[in-house]
């Protein structure tokens, strides 16, 4: 894979050559690289440095690689999370480490113009881009909903995937289906892994997945031609393997069974915990609760107070309603709820006890008469109850009963 | 009123006086396994719980019911504020629960420590002593483990262990008992020690042999003298010595550990046992009385069926 970089590099640029030429900083640079090295930090060999230079130093060797970008059914949320951090510098900085060869929103041609940037941009890369699409792509109808130059979604994207050498799937749309897939889904959209499963796809769920997972995975390509360690969804462990839950900044408030109960009240002024306001945080698998977006602090939903709605997990995000509260699967104690030495036990009134043995007294008693009743005559085989005779009349009787 | 005795009685009666007799034996035979002070064999292991050094953190109770797969006991029957299935707020050892931290609150002050209650296994268990059928036993290393396959849910060990450790499964249809095992199949056997002290981060109950801990207790006692409740280690002698030793900081009974004689409980019982049935002794007075009023019953009981014949000239019909 790396070999079949090198092939097409004439073309290309290394990083180091590009940020010389367009004059980016070396402090922005560096700064690009601290951010990279907190968004993968041991995952990806690429950031496995002790230092940003270091990082900086590895990664200005590599060759840029060339980026198709595709959007189907989206909102162009994903694009614009890239676009939009903090620093300006730092946006520009994005589109200079990766070649940007084809992208509906940035470009500045349309109609065949465009058409034909695409077309060339595949021939001239045949096999060696990294293919990024966003949005998912609808099949009801032969996919009619979706038309790029006339030809419906899915044949662009057999197209164009096809002959990529690997395949990003950015957003929960691209993963698998997003909003447009949510109850009743009129389109029939699927995700790119739908389309084809059998092909190397890493799917970067999110709504919308911070850009530096995007651009870890990227590069580490770009840098060896691998793809990061995936889990069961298709999705980098790297970015993915964490339980918001777990490393939320909120969690303290979760222990001590401090909860909003209403949005805007004293709780939630005071930072509580959202769990009861629907957050999906124990059941979500992303890094936001550590890695944050803008490269901000506590710039992410449950930072600035809305539940997280679980945009990375298949069967949560626009599928359960956003305010029903999940199960929670993780151990966890309140703090001062010790259980005491000795465990106070239910006890009964003095009242309940005498009136209940005066019942079972009667009872007895009862039992007791009834008994002497019926059986104060030895042989007396009559059923009790039956009709009573007098005491002299009632031995004979008995007598002659038991002589027939 | 007569004394009858029917068929079903006499059969009755003979199966308690066998039972009596088999169980003398029984008894009789094992009687010298249960010395009033048993010697702690050089490789038992065991714990050392110190509340000094605890910080209360509940990391062994996690611990504990990962490596166990034990479900949280969400519903705490003395706090209905936190029983609100979030949290796992056991009040007591439960059989969801097989290790817990206590608290203890001094009444008036801010005094507090806290205890980490599980299986004490004892040198000399009374569960094992009281076990009809050797469900539970001394295994290896002296851990004190139970058999699903021979226990037939008596619950004698409950009422026999006076820690108050085994319990007992009442939500079940197929009922276990649920107790600490020190992790016997989940990590003792794999060369590993057990999860709560393997995670304690402390240090605060830490695991070895249980010669080595006791003279590592004595070595904390003689460092600081007075630090510890009457500059003793609970579990040392009590109940015949068990294999988990505490250090507190306060009086042991006010943490939870009952005050026990020094000898074991085993050999209590045994030593009961063994009277009653010396030379057989209680199995052949009670089979005796048995007979003797088995005699007299029979004997009237004729004289009552010859009249009853004479007066109505039929046989007996029993």
């Amino acid at each position: 894979m790396l070999g079949s970089f090198k092939a097409v590099s004439k073309g290309l640029e290394s990083i180091d050559e590009r940020m010389m030429r367009c004059g980016v900083s070396r402090r922005a640079f560096l700064q690009f690289c601290s951010s990279l090295m907190i968004a993968a930090p041991f995952a990806l060999a690429i950031t496995d440095k002790l230092t940003p230079e270091a990082v900086a130093d590895s990664l200005g060797k590599v060759i840029r690689p060339p980026v198709i970008w595709l959007h189907f059914q989206d909102c162009t949320g994903c694009t614009e999370t890239l676009l939009r951090p903090s620093h300006p510098d730092l946006g520009d900085l994005i589109l200079n480490v990766i070649s940007l060869e084809y992208h509906e929103t940035l470009m500045a041609g349309s109609g065949k113009q465009a058409e034909r940037a695409l077309s060339e941009a595949v021939e001239r890369y045949s096999g060696k881009y990294v293919c990024v699409i966003e949005g998912s792509i609808p099949t009801r109808d032969r996919g009619i909903y979706m038309k790029l130059a006339g030809r419906p979604a899915m044949n662009v994207l057999a197209d164009v995937a096809g002959k990529a050498a690997a395949i990003i799937a950015i957003g929960s749309c691209a993963s698998w289906g997003g909003i447009p897939s949510a109850d009743p889904d009129p389109t029939g959209a699927v995700g790119v892994a739908d389309l084809m499963p059998s092909r190397a796809i890493v799917n970067l769920p999110g709504c919308p997945p911070n850009p530096y997972t995007l651009l870890g995975v990227v590069l580490q390509f770009a840098e060896s031609g691998t793809l990061p360690e995936l889990d069961d969804q298709r999705r980098p462990k790297f970015a993915y393997d964490r339980d918001i839950h777990e490393h939320c900044p909120r969690r303290a408030h979760f222990d001590a069974g401090r909860f909003v109960k209403q949005f805007g009240d004293h709780g939630h002024r005071e930072g509580w915990c959202l769990y009861e306001m629907g957050c999906k945080g124990p059941d979500t698998h992303a890094g936001c609760s550590t890695r944050h977006f803008n490269e901000i602090p506590d710039v992410w939903p449950i930072g600035i107070g809305a539940p997280c709605i679980g945009c990375t997990e298949k069967s949560i995000a626009f599928r359960k309603p956003m305010f029903e509260v999940v199960q929670i699967h993780t151990r966890a104690t309140p703090p001062d709820a010790y259980a005491p030495i000795v465990v106070p036990q239910g006890s009964v009134s003095p009242i309940a006890t005498g009136l209940a043995g005066l019942g079972a007294g009667a009872l007895i008693g009862a039992g007791w008469v009834a008994s002497r009743k019926f059986s104060d005559k030895p042989d007396d085989d009559r059923v009790p109850g039956a009709e009573e005779n007098k005491p002299e009349d009632g031995e004979t009787k008995a007598a002659e009963t038991t002589g027939k | 009123m007569r004394l009858a005795i029917n068929r079903r009685q006499l059969l009755k009666g003979m199966i308690t006086a066998g039972g009596a007799v088999a169980g003398g034996l029984a008894t009789s035979a094992v009687a010298e396994e249960h010395p009033a002070h048993p010697v702690c064999p050089p490789d038992a292991v065991g714990m050392l719980y110190d509340n000094t050094v605890c910080t209360g953190c509940r990391a062994c109770m996690t611990a504990c019911s990962e490596t166990n797969d034990l479900p949280a006991e969400t519903l705490c029957p003395i706090d209905p504020a936190i029983s609100t299935g979030l949290w796992d707020v056991p009040a007591d050892l439960d059989s969801k629960t097989k290790n817990i931290i206590k608290l203890y609150r001094e009444k008036d002050g801010d005094s507090f420590a806290f205890v980490k209650r599980q299986c004490m296994h004892c040198l000399d268990p009374a569960c094992v002593t009281g076990c009809p059928f050797g469900a539970l036993k001394k295994s290896q290393w002296g851990a004190v483990t139970w058999n699903s396959s021979l226990c037939i849910g008596c619950r004698y060990c409950e009422v026999g262990c006076p820690f108050e450790v085994p319990k007992f499964q009442w939500d079940k249809w197929n009922p276990k008992i649920v107790k600490c095992e020190f992790c016997f199949d989940q990590r003792l056997t794999k060369n590993q020690e057990p999860a709560c002290t393997a995670v304690c981060p402390t240090h605060a109950v830490v695991f070895g042999k249980r010669n080595d801990l006791l003279a590592q207790a004595r070595q904390r006692i003689a460092d600081a003298p007075g630090k510890y409740f009457e500059d003793r280690v609970y579990g040392e002698h009590e109940a015949g010595g068990t294999q988990v030793l505490y250090l507190s900081s306060v009086a042991f009974d006010k943490i939870g550990l009952p005050k026990l004689g020094n000898t074991s409980l085993g050999h209590f019982a045994t030593k009961v046992s063994s009277v009653l049935y010396r030379y057989l002794s209680g199995p052949i007075v009670i089979a005796g009385m048995l007979g003797a009023i088995i005699r007299r019953n029979w004997r009237r009981h004729e004289a009552e069926a010859i009249e009853a014949q004479k007066e109505t000239g039929l046989p007996e019909q029993l």
